[in-house]
Parts: C-alpha cells; structure tokens; sequence
C-alpha cells in the first residue's frame, strides 16, 4: 500500500498542484494545501481505499482545506486571487473533474525572468514532485542554498508578476524552448552526472509536455532524443568506467526504449520538425544502427551547427567527418574550434592524432584534456587512452629496434 | 500590476548628443516614432526627461556631514537616463513594452521593477 500511495502521490503531484496554483493564484498556498490533501490521503485511503478518481479527490480536498485557512485568516485573502470566498465542497465527491494546467505551470516555471538554476529548481519541486532535500542532492548544493532559491523564486514570481498561462502565439516557440531547454538541463545532469533519478525526471517531465503538447515536433523530438540516450545508458559504463559508443555491448541497450525513441522521432518528423532537438534524435537514431551512416550523421551535425551556431556541436562534426573521410579532414575541423577550456576537444584532438600516428602530439593533447576533467570516470578513460599510447609507442620503438 | 521601467541609457544616443545628429533620418524619425506610440498604450504613463548623467550630482549623508560628488550614483554607462511606468496584467505584457523602448536596441537596457501597492 504504501508503494501504491508514494506511486500515486508523484504521478498526481504536479497536475494537483498545477489545479491548486490555478485556483489559488499562490504557490506557498497552493503547496501547503497539496501537502495536506496528500497527508490525508495516507491516512484514508489504505482505510477506505483509493477513490475512483484520486486526483479529483486530492484537489478537492486540498481546495477545501485552502478554502477553510483562508475563511480563518483574512490576511492569507489579500494573498489570494479569491474575491469571494467559494463554498467547500463535499470531501467525498469523486466526479470532480479539474482542468489540467501543467503547462500553465511549466511556463510560469520556466519563464526567462528566472534565473537558470531557479527555473530547474522549480520545475522539479512542482512539476516534479522532489521534495527540497532531494533537489539539493541532485545538484549537490546545500539543502538551506536550495530552500532559498525556491523560496526566492516564488517570491519574484508573485511579487514581479510572472503570468501563470500559456504564452500568446507570438511568443510561443521562445518560451517553448526556455521550458524544453530546462527539461533538457535535468536529463543531462542526470545521464553525464549517473544521477539515475534526474534523468528518470525529465523523461517523465518530456513525456508530459509532448502529451500536452502533440502539435509541437520540438517536444516529440526532445523526448525521442532523451529516450535514444538512455536507452544506451546500461552500455554507457563499465564497473564505474566510461565505454565508448564504438565499444559498447549492444545487447546492454534497452531495445524497447529505442523504438519508443524512433516512434517519437518519426511523430517529430511527420509534424514536419527540423529543430534542434529533432536533428538530435535523428542524430541518436543513426548512433542506434547496427552500421552507422557516417557521411549521413556529418551531415545532421552540420545541419545543428548552423541551428545552434556552436562549436561544440562543430566538435561532434569532427568527429563523424574522421569516421566519414578521414581523421585527417575531422582534424582540420576540430583545429579550427575556439574551444581551449574544453576537455573534449583535447581528447578528441588527442583520439584523432593517434589514428594518424602523430603520437607525441596525441599524449600531450591527452595531457590537456586529463588537466581539465574532473569526473573520475572520464579521467580514467583519458589515462587508459593514454597508457595505450605509451604502450604502442613502445611496441613502435620495439620493432624498429629488433 | 504596476511596473516602473528604468531606462538605462549605456551606448544610446540622445537627442541634443553628437552621436544623435549623426544618426540618419528614418533612425531618428522611428526613436519618435517609437515614443509617440508608447505614449499611446493604455496604462502608459510617461516619466520626465533627464539631462545627462554628467550633470548628475550625487549626495551622501556622513556622520551628519552632507558629502557631494560629481556624477551619477552608478557608472556613467550605466546610470538611469529616464524612467516611465506601465499598468498592465503581468510582467510579460510590461516586458513587451519594455522591448519596444528605443534604448532596449540602441545599446541601453531597459529594467522593470514591480511597484509596491498597498
């Protein structure tokens, strides 16, 4: 039972909540209301059992307690965007069907008066349902740091007008990527950091803005990207060490969440999507296959670096023109990169000066790269590359010496 | 809501300036044109115009002394060059207007602040 309640109370989260703000006009409110419908919830329902519609239930019975708290304290009114108080409705009511404003909520969450790190923070405290602890953890900051960026996001939210409504069509596809942008943020901290409940996070998160919004290709395709990626995540690592996509165990990659990601791709594309997050899927797609189609990845990436004029995707372009022709021509890109501080592009340089031979200049762009890593993952990946070096040099100065 | 917008003039030129009568004629004619038409939006209401932060004096109290110095609080780019104030619903439509202020594309930049109600 209480597996089914802590299942039951993340999967209704957000929407009751999203129903509560909706109606309250308050997030602290809307918040200690939630929490309350839910606490009583644990105690009735393994008694009486799960009512036939338990998020009506929750918002109802939130709502009544809200009601109640505001019929108490005139101060908490002036709050609220309640002129007349409403009456309570009956608790044991079931039909109750409530509008579903998650999107409302994801906008307000995401909206680009909000700092970054505060827009994340706040989509997985209310969308999300993490509690603040969890939060902190995840982006392994202070649990009183966290507190206060959620506290001070609500307080701008209120206090500078920050609108709780889908964006008007002018503004729609900026403020679409401000929120896929912030879902994209969790699943990365999730799949590079190994913080396995982030990136569960967003693809639930992904899946709820592709169902709210089916028109829009971006969220088919950020979702089919996000489902692509982890897909692979089982082959991803070896005992704690990172492999690298041409040696990975392919019986390790989840097949299923692969055509789940090639099923949202396809939807992406049929709504005629070419965006960022639709080349990326198709880029993950190709990296699925039994042979990969170099030449055709080049060409995906050249199509995101002209979309996102970055140097780092120009990097992975590299790379796949060193499969494609050559790491002669994915050299001649990458040297052009201003990339210095990246790791990547040192152990990329240093990957492609091996495979020409160039091995003093390989192991002094290995050398780089370990300077600036920091997961242990990847450094021990980085020193293996590089005792190889040494080893086939070795081998190399054996021969000529025999 | 009520937003007051402060107007933050950084590279913009102003009328009178150098850098404004080098500006051609339609540039010229669409900052007026921008102006008039904020002027027209309902819950609009215009602030008074500034002479430049140069003349700015700036006033501090110590230890009951009345301390003065030349120039404004912040830096010369970045002081205060106007203000005005919008009634609106939410911070996107006060942003939106805020977009349309001249010096928002002219190399100043353009802050909104809620204002208290009591």
């Amino acid at each position: 039972m209480v597996a089914i309640l802590e299942r039951s109370f993340r999967d209704h989260w957000g929407r009751v909540l999203a129903a509560l703000i909706g109606f309250l006009g308050d997030f602290d409110l809307a918040e200690e209301a939630a929490q309350e419908a839910f606490a009583i919830a644990a105690e009735r329902w393994p008694r009486d059992g799960v009512p036939a519609n338990p998020g009506g239930w929750l918002v109802t019975t939130a709502r009544n307690r809200a009601i109640d708290r505001v019929r108490r304290d005139r101060a908490l009114a002036a709050k609220t965007r309640l002129l007349a108080v409403p009456e309570a409705e009956d608790d044991t009511m079931e039909e109750t069907t409530f509008p579903d404003e998650r999107l409302e909520l994801a906008f307000t969450c995401c909206h680009p008066a909000l700092a970054v790190d505060a827009q994340v923070a706040l989509t997985l405290r209310t969308l999300g349902g993490l509690s603040t602890p969890e939060i902190a953890r995840a982006f392994l900051v202070a649990e009183p740091t966290m507190a206060q960026r959620l506290v001070r996001a609500k307080r701008k939210i209120k206090a500078a007008g920050i609108p709780f409504r889908v964006p008007a069509d002018h503004l729609l596809p900026d403020r679409l990527a401000g929120v896929l942008a912030v879902v994209y943020l969790i699943f990365n901290e999730g799949y590079g950091g190994g913080r396995r409940e982030l990136a569960a996070e967003a693809l639930r998160l992904g899946r709820g803005l592709a169902e709210l919004m089916p028109d829009e290709p971006e969220t088919h395709g950020l979702l089919a990207m996000m489902l692509l990626h982890e897909a692979r995540r089982e082959a991803l690592f070896y005992g704690g060490d990172l492999v690298l996509l041409a040696d990975q165990d392919r019986s390790l990659w989840n097949t299923a969440q692969i055509a789940d990601g090639r099923a949202m791709l396809d939807r992406a594309l049929a709504l005629r999507g070419r965006g960022p997050y639709v080349v990326q899927a198709a880029i993950a797609s190709l990296h699925a296959d039994e042979r990969r189609d170099w030449p055709e990845i080049a060409a995906l990436y050249s199509e995101l670096a002209r979309l996102t004029d970055s140097a780092v995707v120009e990097l992975s372009r590299a790379v796949a023109v060193a499969e494609a022709d050559g790491p002669e021509a994915g050299l001649a890109i990458a040297d052009r990169l201003a990339l210095e501080d990246y790791r990547y592009l040192h152990s990329t340089r240093g990957e492609l000066l091996r495979r020409l031979g160039r091995t003093d200049e390989a192991g002094e762009a290995y050398r780089r790269a370990l300077a600036l890593v920091h997961d242990d993952a990847e450094r021990r990946l980085l020193e293996r590359r590089l005792a190889e070096l040494g080893a086939a040099a070795d081998a190399e100065l054996g021969r000529e010496a025999s | 809501m009520k937003y007051m917008l402060l107007i933050h003039q950084g590279s913009t030129p102003t009328p009178g300036s150098d850098e404004w009568e080098a500006l051609p004629d339609d540039e010229k004619g669409a900052v007026y044109a921008a102006y008039k038409a904020l002027n027209e939006t309902s819950g609009f209401t215009s602030g008074v115009q500034m002479q430049p932060p140069e003349t700015a004096t700036t006033v501090r109290v110590q230890d009951g002394r009345t301390l003065t110095t030349d120039g404004p609080f912040a830096e010369l780019k970045e002081a205060i060059g106007g203000y005005c104030f919008f009634e609106a619903d939410d911070l996107d439509a006060a942003i939106e207007l805020a977009s349309r202020i001249p010096a928002a594309r002219m190399g100043g930049a353009i802050e909104v602040r809620p204002i208290v109600e009591w």
